[in-house]
């Protein structure tokens, strides 16, 4: 069934990880990022590996399954190492017909896929333990700067809400249609790519339609309740700093300090 | 004949935290050639519980039989028994998507194989049954009709199928009292005129008391009652369980009776009221 | 001064248009502080393009209409109005804005831009007022209908709304359901004195209101207490309507020569013309 799908990665807890400000997550994640592409010594790989591992203690969540989270991306990791294995100029080890795989692309390959694995391991630790509502209003409020050039922070964070609200509703509408259908003998997924195309109108139209209808609906309720866009509007969930955040920032300087000594140093 | 489920479970999202029992072991039978209602409130497993009788779901355990025919087999004769279920789900009007009522009407026959006369055919003898006029509407964009013209061509859309068995989700939800009696009189008479034998999914009890031959009670996906009319609305306790109502025919009976009007309390149609409190009436002489 | 009042107002779709359509013809209400008022009337009769007038969704073609001394057509009011006259509508999935409940309840309150601490407050109250509390911080998709409308009143009410208007706000539900918004809507308007315009086709819901108004043919017919109007069964039927079960019984009875000389609308009624 279409419904089975769990949505959005959140899984609720109360690690110090999840109780972090979802803008402070996000700010860090992001400096985390720039950092795993700018230093290139090999202490600092580890240094990398270690922080990374150490936030996943520290949300508290399964590890495989944050290892998981590796999962979909498995290709995308395995075919940069291949290039890099048989890309790199250096001593050869083995050849196919023209490509030589070198000792110096084992290493570049090695490294590549740490830089992305520990890429989406925290990026994933960000969705695991944030919920989608909190990172809508952390991405407005950062967005929320650029406001001033015309950028619309306040109506993107909307749409997300919106969306978030109606993913579940529209699966669930989906689903019946397609069950409508069927019982007037459509079959989906049978045939050739035309035929199978041709075979998605029935459920599309009807959902287009609803679509339509529920957003046109939407509009009426939310003009009925005062909605004016983001002018003069004010939150009910204040983004406050906490001690944690302070402290979570306070360490994540020092993992920075760390790796720029080190790349200096060494 | 008959659909007959036989210890009959279906469980959503399996083996995840979210694993919800939504049929427990139900054994029921909807005989041929009656209406029979199944009434419960919203989450007793209806929604649930139809979806088996032409396969849309497979049960988890048990078996659905179609006139005798297990139709969770993949035989031609498990798909031609399937066939004979055609189930108007609730607001059916949310389906349409074809440029015409009547290309929308003809997508089911199509479907099954029907020739070109054929389907042109019962486009039209469907189109006849829930009044909507051929010549007029038959080439109109089914989004240009009003909603219960919407409803009732996609009401057609399945009647077009030739069902054996009609399964009605809700099938006056949202329609005024007009609309509400029109409808259901077209059931009824298509269940006289062609002996279809329908389903009735309901919450409405008045609905059930009026139609229905055969009641069944659904409560957090369990049979809770299978009875006759009569029997299922004296079982008051029962249907207040499972988050119902009696018909409200019943239950101002019921309040006569316990104010001392001498009826014999076993009506639960108007007609049949009226009749009862007219005869105790003139038994004490006020009348 | 009635607190809402229409005067001759006619609503036109797409006026001036080839597909022009009239809605509303020539209605005239005046509805006072306080005050249950149940609308009924066959679908496409008018009143749901009615019920959008009274916060300035819809603006009268002409005619006017007035809220609480405001006339919805002045734009510098629409805000002001539409704080006090809240609306619930038919269906409960698409009235709900937020994935949670308690962000849902403030979503009004934060568009007219109250402090946070007073909107936390007026959610609570609220969610106390419908009866909600324990769901604060559910997602709106695992509520049952009746709930979502009880969260789509408390939206209204954390606006401290002085008038609740809901359209056919029963008609996708179960008896449950029912039962829950009809309790809460008449309970909020018995013991906060919230003036309520509830929109039904349900006969038994329009009988526990103070007066009904009925809708035929884009026009207002009728306009009376439940009784007045129950009372008149041909013509209630006669526009696509009913009458609650009890006044049908007792209107059979009286044509089968039963005697009844009260005029019916709930069993109760019947109970006491029958058995003395």
């Amino acid at each position: 069934m279409l419904t089975d799908i769990t949505l959005g990665q959140y899984f609720p807890g109360t690690s110090p990880l999840h109780n972090m400000d979802a803008r402070v997550k996000i700010v860090l994640l992001f400096i985390y990022i720039v950092a795993i592409f700018l230093f290139d010594n090999h202490v600092n790989y580890g240094i990398m590996t270690a922080g990374a591992l150490g936030a996943v203690i520290l949300s508290r969540l399964p590890v495989g399954m944050v290892l998981k989270s590796i999962k979909p991306l498995w290709w995308i990791i395995l075919f940069s190492f291949g290039i890099h294995l048989f890309s790199t100029p250096g001593e050869p080890i083995f050849k196919v017909w023209n490509f030589a795989m070198t000792r110096e692309g084992i290493i570049q390959g090695f490294i590549i896929s740490l830089r992305l694995v520990l890429m989406i391991m925290v990026s994933s630790l960000l969705m695991f333990t944030t919920s989608p509502l909190k990172l809508t209003d952390a991405l407005e409020s950062l967005m929320s700067p650029l406001k001033k050039i015309g950028f619309p922070a306040h109506e993107l964070a909307m749409m997300m809400t919106i969306a978030m609200r109606f993913i579940p509703t529209l699966l669930e509408e989906t689903d019946k249609i397609m069950k409508a259908q069927q019982s007037r003998g459509s079959d989906i997924g049978d045939g050739n790519f035309l035929q199978r195309a041709k075979g998605m109108i029935p459920i599309l139209v009807p959902l287009f339609i609803s679509a339509f209808r529920r957003a046109d609906e939407l509009a009426i309720a939310m003009e009925a309740r005062c909605y004016q866009g983001g002018v003069d509007r004010t939150r009910m969930k204040q983004q406050r700093l906490h001690d944690i955040d302070f402290w979570a920032g306070g360490i994540f300087a020092l993992f920075l300090v760390s790796l720029i000594a080190v790349q200096i140093i060494l | 004949m008959s659909i007959e489920l036989k210890n009959v479970s279906h469980v959503y999202m399996p083996k995840t935290p979210f694993e919800r029992l939504a049929l427990d072991d139900i054994t029921l039978t909807i005989p041929e050639g009656v209406i029979t209602a199944i009434a419960g409130h919203t989450g007793s497993g209806k929604s649930t519980l139809i979806q088996h009788f032409n396969g849309l779901l497979k049960p988890a355990a048990g078996s659905v039989l179609v006139d005798g025919v297990d139709i969770s087999r993949k035989s031609n004769e498990a798909k031609t028994a399937r066939r004979k279920v055609g189930i108007v789900f609730q607001y059916p009007e949310y389906q349409l998507f074809e440029e015409t009522v009547a290309k929308d009407i003809a997508f089911g026959p199509t479907n099954m194989g029907c020739s070109e006369e054929e389907t042109l055919e019962r486009v039209k003898k469907a189109m006849e049954f829930v009044d909507l006029d051929y010549d007029k509407y038959g080439k109109r964009s089914p989004f240009q009709l009003s909603g219960g013209q919407k409803r009732r061509a996609a009401i057609a859309g399945i009647l077009a199928l030739k069902p054996k068995y009609l399964v009605l989700d809700e099938p006056t939800a949202g329609l005024d009292p007009k609309g509400r009696e029109s409808l259901m009189d077209k059931f009824r008479k298509l269940h006289k005129a062609q002996g279809t034998t329908i389903v009735l999914i309901s919450h409405n009890m008045d609905n059930i008391a009026s139609y229905a031959d055969n009641v069944i009670i659904l409560n957090r996906g369990k049979v809770t009652l299978e009875a006759p009319p009569a029997e299922a609305f004296s079982k008051t306790e029962v249907i207040r369980q499972a988050g119902l109502e009696l018909p409200e025919v019943k239950s101002i009976m019921n309040e006569l009776a316990a104010n001392g009007l001498a009826i014999e309390n076993d009506a639960f149609t108007m007609d049949k009221a009226v009749q009862e409190i007219t005869e105790a009436l003139r038994r004490a002489g006020k009348c | 001064m009635s607190f809402i009042e229409c005067i001759d107002l006619t609503h036109i779709y797409n006026a001036g248009m080839e597909n022009e359509y009239l809605a509303v013809e020539n209605v005239n209400i005046k509805i006072n502080e306080g005050e249950f008022v149940a609308i009924l009337g066959t679908n496409g009769s008018g009143k749901s393009t009615l019920a959008k007038h009274f916060n300035g969704l819809l603006l009268p073609t002409s005619g006017k209409c007035i809220v609480d001394g405001m006339d919805t057509t002045d734009e510098s009011h629409t805000y002001d109005i539409r704080k006090q006259i809240g609306m619930v509508f038919q269906n409960p999935d698409n009235q709900i804005i937020a994935a949670i409940v308690e962000d849902d309840i403030g979503f009004g309150p934060e568009n007219i831009g109250l402090d946070p601490h007073e909107i936390r407050r007026n959610v609570t109250a609220a969610l106390r007022a419908v009866d909600m509390e324990e769901f604060r911080s559910f997602s709106p998709h695992h509520l049952s209908g009746g709930q979502k409308q009880r969260v789509a009143i408390a939206g209204a009410l954390a606006m401290n709304t002085r008038c609740l208007v809901l359209d056919e706000p029963t008609a996708m539900l179960d008896p449950r359901g029912r039962h829950e918004v009809m309790d809460t809507v008449s309970r909020l308007n018995k013991e906060r004195g919230i003036t309520t315009i509830y929109i039904t086709h349900f006969m038994e819901e329009a009988a526990l209101a103070d007066r009904i108004f009925v809708m035929d043919q884009k026009h207002l017919v009728a306009d009376g207490t439940p009784r007045e109007i129950f009372k008149d069964i041909g013509s209630m039927k006669k526009r696509g309507l009913a009458v609650p079960m009890a006044a049908e019984m007792a209107y059979r009875l009286q044509q089968k020569g039963v005697k009844i000389t009260e005029s019916i609308i709930n069993t109760e009624d019947l109970v006491k013309a029958l058995c003395q």
